[in-house]
């Protein structure tokens, strides 16, 4: 048997269920590892202890029909869980302890598996790098130095090092699949509606998804079958019938029709990505799918449609933090000078930035120039994609425009840092599934993601051709432990 | 409308028209809050009726309530309104300390009920009051200032209680025509069950926009908005103040600033709020948490189907079937507990004597204690008891009110007080000529003035007769007897 921490979800809960792991020695494993990996700022809050007592009585009387029993995973600190602090990443919510839980971790639980602690992410998941969390960067895995990407950086990290068997992200603008290329790792970005919202600090609320965040394709459909359900408490949840998506993965696809969007061929994109794209192209082929050149037309203005819808609801999100009910407060003489020095010391450089950008833009006088106008831009995004789902069954896409950057080297170029963003926001503002499977490296052996994305609901088709790519491009995480300490 | 109702604001030989136009906030009666499970009854201990998403916590999603959105409907249907098939809820985007979200959600661009009407019966006549819309919104917590010297306290009691803003068009024009709106709102908004209009609660608030004009001019002037007025009496007098505050400026040559007012109660006027130039900018978006309320026509028929008669209907039906006056009518359907209570009694005893009883003894013993009908010292079922009586001349009228004085204490039953008494009317016509013999025997000469053509002594005889069967004599037997005697 290989060493704990490297194991799949699959063959953890093989091994549970074979009764050849228990889940104390697998706890206990991911924790040693853990304290061994400061270095990497994954954790911002860690649960170990309240784990292994978990672990321990889960052992004493296991339920082997749970979904994931016994499992530890750490979660991304956006996720509020009861009596755990949550942060969301920033100095506002530092002290922040919910007494209730998010229905998407609470789906984790209900299956068997046991809080490892909380991971880092960008402050309330405005970042493409992990740079923003007022708990300090993320180190990718990869190598030193390099960013894990945002927002969820903490998870892609956690997972890549192998600190966690999966862990759950979520995704405003692509938030689980860019972190996900960037680690060599797997993110699935499910359909608006699947995740239910309850207790997840909000971001951008129509846009905002939860998602898995996986070592491989199949734990990936395990995850998702988990923590996708219908909830009362999300008005936007969707009642709909969910797969068996574990159950029902196949590497048959063929005869499945993929589009290939010419849209998403950009200015200044590196060769590798091309190159990239070229090969998933043929794998695809390889596996029988037939390949469809299709048009978006409206791609072009996903970016800045994004960057004020998103602001837009930031900034009305945001205003519950004031400093008055719980969370930080900076004491003033009277109730504006109370909000002022609150969220100005309260909030990060990046937040209030969006802030300011959404505040302007739903001010009267601008509102009918930015906040409608995007609001139309964005139906004609979602237009694209059902005129283009009428003629093929999914789409083929790389999922960043680049590798993996060094830290520090866009923190002063938000532009060039919202690029980041540019293939996996048009997929939030359609409110479609997409995921990003490792496919490849660049010169420095970084790794890249491909990105499919699917039509509402057909989470099983997109896992399928993943599956089905994953097999052929057979890729392979060059990871050296460098962080390691004893 | 006659011209001697006209509301008119005279100044040296000009005559200022005064237009107002109200912003209603009605809460809406529910066992539970807008878009929350928390309950919303009146005086519970301070910040206990808060749930996680009240208190607006992280994570936290509002949940649409669907009984308030089919309470909004009915009220809706009774204000003769369009029902918008899709609304939208919107955010107002403001930062108050009572307001944890930081945003109210509210409707601003669809709201969930359109254009309407409501009849007022205004002495001079009917008069029609347009309304513009009807939306849904929460209400804000309470900050509380006097408490602790150095920090605000803050109940979130009332945070994300269901509102009804009702906004009426610019179609009043006096403070009576404010008193008989407001009344009348109220009114079919208890028919309908949809809002107690408790003002003293706070279920029934206003926003009073008033401007005036040179009588004749078809152009609207400058309008205040002075906000949160809670009761009728100080609407009243916040649009005379105000009124006379814009015509005074107008009078000076100066221009009215289109701001919004706080009326001081104490002092008797209006003061600024804020201007136009500094009102806050809400920042209204449709809230992203919330579906667009799709409403079906199923609903709407369902919920038409259980609308009960309103005040105009009623009132209509009184006229026709119980043949009342209008004003007599308008009265007993301005209250949906009076009306029952006159439906009540009725249903065992003649109509006009009931209209009579309660509109004027029960009204005036009511008023007395300063008591609602709902809790009358006399029940629908005694009262149409003691009508029984005089309607089959058991006891005269006269008898009936001592009978009636006695029956306030303890809701007691006439028939038992009218045996117990003796009260019950002499109607045996040989017991009354015996007492005519006698009155006709003692006063042998004025029977001969009587006789001799002085015809007012009639009177005197009825009297006389009367006193002499202690009040009980039937008056119409004792006429009838005398005159048989006298003039045989």
């Amino acid at each position: 048997m290989s060493d704990i921490t490297s194991q799949s979800l699959f063959e953890l809960t093989s091994n549970i269920k074979e009764k050849k792991l228990s889940s104390e020695e697998i706890t206990k494993a991911f924790i040693n590892r853990a304290e061994k990996s400061k270095k990497l700022n994954v954790y911002v809050t860690e649960n170990f202890e309240k784990a292994i007592d978990q672990s321990k009585k889960f052992d004493s009387n296991p339920n082997l029909d749970f979904k994931l029993p016994g499992i530890p995973i750490a979660v991304k600190d956006l996720f509020c869980t009861n009596g755990v602090r949550t942060t969301a990443g920033s100095k506002i919510l530092n002290n922040f302890v919910p007494t209730y839980e998010s229905t998407v971790t609470q789906n984790l639980w209900s299956q068997g598996a046991i809080l490892l602690g909380k991971l880092n992410c960008d402050e309330f998941a405005m970042g493409s790098s992990n740079e923003t969390s007022f708990f300090g960067n993320v180190q990718n895995p990869v190598r030193e130095n390099l960013v894990p990407g945002g927002s969820s950086g903490g998870s892609s990290a956690a997972v890549a090092a192998n600190l966690t068997p999966v862990t759950i992200g979520t995704d405003t603008g692509g938030s689980i699949r860019q972190p996900a290329s960037f680690t060599g790792t797997v993110g699935l970005k499910p359909t608006y509606g699947s995740c239910s919202r309850y207790g997840i600090v909000a971001f951008a609320s129509s846009l905002d998804q939860a998602g898995p965040m996986t070592k491989n394709v199949k734990d990936c459909s395990m995850l998702l079958e988990v923590i996708s359900s219908f909830d009362r408490k999300d008005s936007t949840s969707i009642d709909y019938k969910r797969n068996n998506y574990s159950k029902e993965l196949s590497k048959d696809i063929k005869g499945k029709k993929i589009g290939i969007p010419k849209e998403y061929r950009v200015d200044n994109m590196p060769i590798e990505i091309e190159q990239l794209w070229k090969n998933g192209i043929a794998y695809a082929k390889d596996c029988g799918a037939e390949i469809i050149d299709i048009s978006l037309p409206h791609t072009n203005y996903a970016l800045p449609t994004y960057y004020i819808v998103a602001p837009a609801e930031a900034s009305s999100n945001l205003a519950r933090y004031d400093g008055v009910k719980y969370g930080f407060r900076s004491p003033g003489q009277n109730l504006i000078e109370m909000y002022e020095k609150t969220r100005s010391e309260g909030f990060g450089d990046e937040v209030k930035r969006r802030i300011m950008i959404g505040t302007y833009v739903l001010s009267s006088g601008y509102y009918d120039a930015y906040y409608l106008k995007a609001q139309k831009v964005r139906q004609l995004i979602k237009k694209d994609f059902d005129d283009a789902f009428s003629k093929v069954d999914a789409i083929l896409t790389p999922s960043t425009p680049s590798s993996a950057f060094k830290i520090g080297e866009k923190t002063n170029d938000p532009v060039s840092m919202y690029l980041n963003d540019i293939f996996t926001v048009p997929i939030n503002l359609a409110g479609l599934p997409g995921i990003s499977i490792p496919a490849g490296k660049d010169k420095n052996n970084y790794p890249l993601g491909l990105q499919v994305i699917g039509k509402p609901f057909d989470e099983q088709n997109i896992l399928n051709i993943s599956y089905a790519l994953e097999d052929k491009i057979n890729f392979k995480n060059d990871i050296s432990d460098w962080w390691l300490s004893e | 409308m006659s011209k001697k109702s006209e509301y008119i604001i005279e100044r040296e030989n000009k005559q200022y028209e005064v237009i107002i136009g109200l912003e209603v906030h009605a809460q809406v009666t529910s066992e539970s809050k807008l878009f929350s499970q928390s309950s919303t009854k009146f005086g519970a201990e301070p910040n206990t009726q808060v749930s996680l998403v009240d208190a607006a916590f992280p994570g936290m999603l509002p949940v649409i309530n669907e009984f308030c959105v089919e309470q909004a409907i009915k009220t809706g249907i009774g204000l003769k309104a369009k029902i918008n098939k899709k609304s939208v809820f919107d955010r107002k985007n403001y930062f108050y300390a009572d307001l944890p979200q930081g945003y109210q959600i509210s409707q601003y661009k669809y709201p969930i009920v359109g254009e309407g009407k409501v009849i007022l019966d205004m002495p001079s006549g009917q008069k029609e009051i347009g309304i513009e819309r009807l939306h849904l919104e929460q209400d804000a917590g309470k900050s509380i200032h006097d408490i602790d010297p150095n920090n605000t306290l803050v109940d979130l009691n009332r945070s994300g209680v269901a509102l009804m803003e009702i906004v009426s068009k610019p179609d009043l024009r006096s403070p009576d025509e404010v008193n008989v709106y407001i009344k009348k709102l109220r009114s079919i908004m208890r028919y309908l069950g949809t809002c107690d209009g408790n003002m003293q609660e706070g279920s029934l608030r206003a926003d009073v926009n008033v401007s005036v004009r040179l009588k004749g001019e078809t152009e609207f002037g400058t309008r205040c908005e002075i906000k949160n007025v809670n009761s009728i009496k100080f609407m009243q007098m916040a649009i005379i103040s105000e009124a006379n505050r814009q015509i005074d400026l107008l009078e000076e040559g100066k221009e009215i600033d289109q701001e919004t007012r706080l009326f001081d109660t104490k002092r008797n006027e209006t003061r600024s709020m804020r201007s136009k130039e500094d009102a806050h900018d809400y920042r209204y978006f449709p809230d992203p948490d919330l579906l667009p309320l799709e409403i079906s026509q199923d609903l709407i028929e369902k919920i038409k189907s259980d609308i009960p008669e309103l005040p105009d209907e009623k009132k209509k039906r009184f006229i026709d079937k119980f043949n009342l006056s209008p004003y007599e009518a308008t009265i007993l359907v301005s209250d949906i507990e009076t009306s029952n209570f006159f439906e009540e009694v009725i249903k065992n005893s003649d109509v006009k004597l009931a209209t009579n009883w309660i509109t004027g003894e029960l009204f005036a013993v009511l008023n007395e204690k300063n008591l609602e009908i709902s809790q009358s010292p006399v029940s629908a079922k005694n009262l149409s008891k003691l009508i029984n009586l005089i309607k089959d001349g058991t006891i005269s009228g006269k008898i009936a009110k001592t009978v009636f004085e006695q029956m306030i204490d303890g809701d007691q039953d006439p028939l038992i007080i009218v045996k117990e008494k003796g009260l019950k009317q002499e109607s045996d016509p040989k017991a009354i000529e015996v007492l005519i013999n006698k009155v006709i025997e003692n006063n042998s000469d004025k029977v001969a003035e009587y006789k001799s053509g002085k015809d007012k002594l009639f009177g005197f005889f009825v009297g006389q007769a009367m006193k002499e069967s202690k009040g009980k004599g039937n008056p119409q037997l004792i006429n009838k007897i005398l005159k048989e005697k006298l003039n045989g």
